[in-house]
């Protein structure tokens, strides 16, 4: 941003100008994140009331740091996530699950709690703090559910780490995030077809673009989007800078 | 010649264009427009921008062509198998149509970004020397080959992310893609379990679980960050190696390929 905006003075443009269009493209920007992750802005929206002063933790401020090591704790965050959710779900099966779904839903539990595990060891004493999540606007007892809770933390988690991808200095790091990415889209595959199975919804047209594109989303889009799930406040204003 | 009109037929084509076109350059060059440059200047200054925008260095531009190729020869692929008659089962179709869709963009994309450097498309051979000789009439074959391409163009692509951190809008392409070949393995994958009778290999990697094992050497990888990851969480092997993709570089990927190719 810094850069365009150089640029556009040494054009000679008008600052009132630039504002507009950076906002723009912001807006936009922020329109195409809203679309696929629709449900989780509203969710969001619900659970602003929703806060328990009696559960440890909450209302924490965690600042996920600068740098690679912010762009990793990035990771652990969503990774915590995911791994609560999933946790949750096997604990407390939904209403009718089958062998074949639980089997899905136990094998993700694992894969996200190797990834969380995995960053909190490399990350060592520079890892943010165990996160209190919120899943009270999730009924775990319905498939429906269940089911597209995963969907949108799964499609979120794989736009996240797109997003982040170019922000990572250390090309280890970045081999790791893609090694953790990929396996992040065949979840969001999966939990699609077990919603819609044998259509083309694994790789939707709600989600992938005309060039036939995964969605790639910048942090601060991301940590808006899941805010509602989680009780303490994450910033992330200097991850990968 | 009326330069916005190109740039809007470029938007027709590619509803993102303008996005991709690095944003401060496109704002400079529009003013350059506005200032009456010479005409004759336009094209050469609208293929620089496009080039600056998609193949900034050398290292991409063959990164890219490698990609490209890749791409060639999965679109061919699903191109003939969706058009071979009583192959793919009606309860089927919707998914090899999609994936294929995806193929077809992704060869546009890679073409329309190398301009004049992209590669022109290999002749294939999808009977793979005969190894797959039935690959277009037997349906377990071409999911065998289809779960195949997509888990090696998975480790493909993450093999040459490295590459690409000094250009980082072609990495994020890069990466885009990455994860939407990904999908495809995922549903390619529990497709061929069924088919085969193979009920430990599912949407993820076991170990070095795949239709074609030779596909797989080193997903069964345990180490991670340097870090032997064993035991972790009291988590299984499986779980594990599932919960990482491991990448292939260029000349164990083009070695696998090779045989697809015939020039």
């Amino acid at each position: 941003m810094n850069k365009h905006t150089k640029t556009k003075n040494n054009a000679g443009q008008g600052a009132g100008e630039i504002t507009s269009v950076v906002n723009r493209r912001l807006f936009l920007r922020s329109a195409g994140l809203a679309t696929s992750l629709g449900t989780i802005v509203i969710a969001a929206g619900c659970n602003d009331d929703d806060d328990d002063p009696m559960i440890p933790g909450t209302g924490d401020t965690v600042d996920l740091g600068s740098g690679d090591i912010g762009v990793l704790n990035y990771a652990y965050a969503l990774e915590q996530l995911e791994a609560a959710f999933y946790t949750q779900v096997v604990q407390t099966p939904y209403a009718g699950i089958t062998d074949a779904e639980k089997a899905v839903l136990t094998d993700i539990r694992d894969h996200e709690i190797v990834h969380r595990e995995f960053f909190k060891a490399a990350l060592g004493d520079k890892a943010i703090k165990g996160l209190t999540p919120n899943f009270a606007a999730i009924d775990f007892t319905k498939k429906e559910a269940v089911l597209g809770a995963a969907k949108l933390f799964e499609d979120t988690g794989v736009a996240a780490y797109n997003g982040a991808g170019k922000l990572i200095k250390d090309p280890n790091y970045l081999l790791l995030a893609g090694k953790i990415v990929s396996v992040e889209a065949r979840h969001a595959a999966v939990i699609r077809d077990l919603i819609n199975p044998k259509s083309a919804d694994f790789a939707g047209d709600d989600i992938i673009d005309a060039n036939g594109m995964d969605k790639a989303v910048a942090p601060a889009d991301i940590l808006a989007a899941v805010k509602g799930y989680v009780k303490d406040t994450i910033t992330g204003a200097s991850v990968g800078k | 010649m009326d330069i916005f009109k190109i740039i809007d037929k470029f938007q027709q084509i590619d509803g993102d264009a303008a996005g991709r076109l690095e944003y401060a350059t496109r704002r400079h060059f529009m003013n350059k427009i506005g200032s009456k440059l010479a005409s004759a200047a336009i094209p050469t200054a609208f293929a620089a921008i496009v080039n600056k925008a998609f193949a900034q260095s050398a290292t991409a531009v063959e990164v890219l062509n490698y990609a490209l190729t890749l791409e060639y020869l999965e679109d061919e692929f699903y191109k003939a198998g969706n058009a071979a008659a009583n192959l793919i089962p009606a309860s089927d179709k919707a998914i090899f149509t999609q994936i294929g869709k995806h193929e077809t963009q992704h060869v546009a994309f890679l073409v329309k970004a190398l301009g004049t450097k992209a590669i022109p498309k290999p002749t294939f051979d999808f009977k793979y020397g005969g190894a797959f000789g039935d690959v277009f009439t037997n349906y377990k074959t071409f999911v065998t080959v289809s779960s195949a391409l997509e888990d090696t163009g998975v480790r493909a692509y993450k093999g040459q992310a490295g590459a690409l951190i000094a250009d980082p809008q072609i990495l994020e392409y890069a990466l885009q893609v990455h994860s939407v070949e990904a999908r495809h393995a995922a549903v390619a994958r529990r497709l061929a379990a069924t088919l085969l009778g193979n009920a430990s290999m599912k949407g993820w990697i076991t170990g070095k679980e795949g239709a074609v094992p030779a596909i797989y050497a080193g997903e069964d990888n345990m180490t991670q960050g340097g870090k032997d990851l064993k035991g972790l969480a009291s988590k299984s092997d499986a779980a594990i190696t599932e919960a990482f993709d491991e990448p292939l570089t260029k000349e164990a990927v083009l070695a696998i390929a090779g045989p697809f190719i015939k020039k």
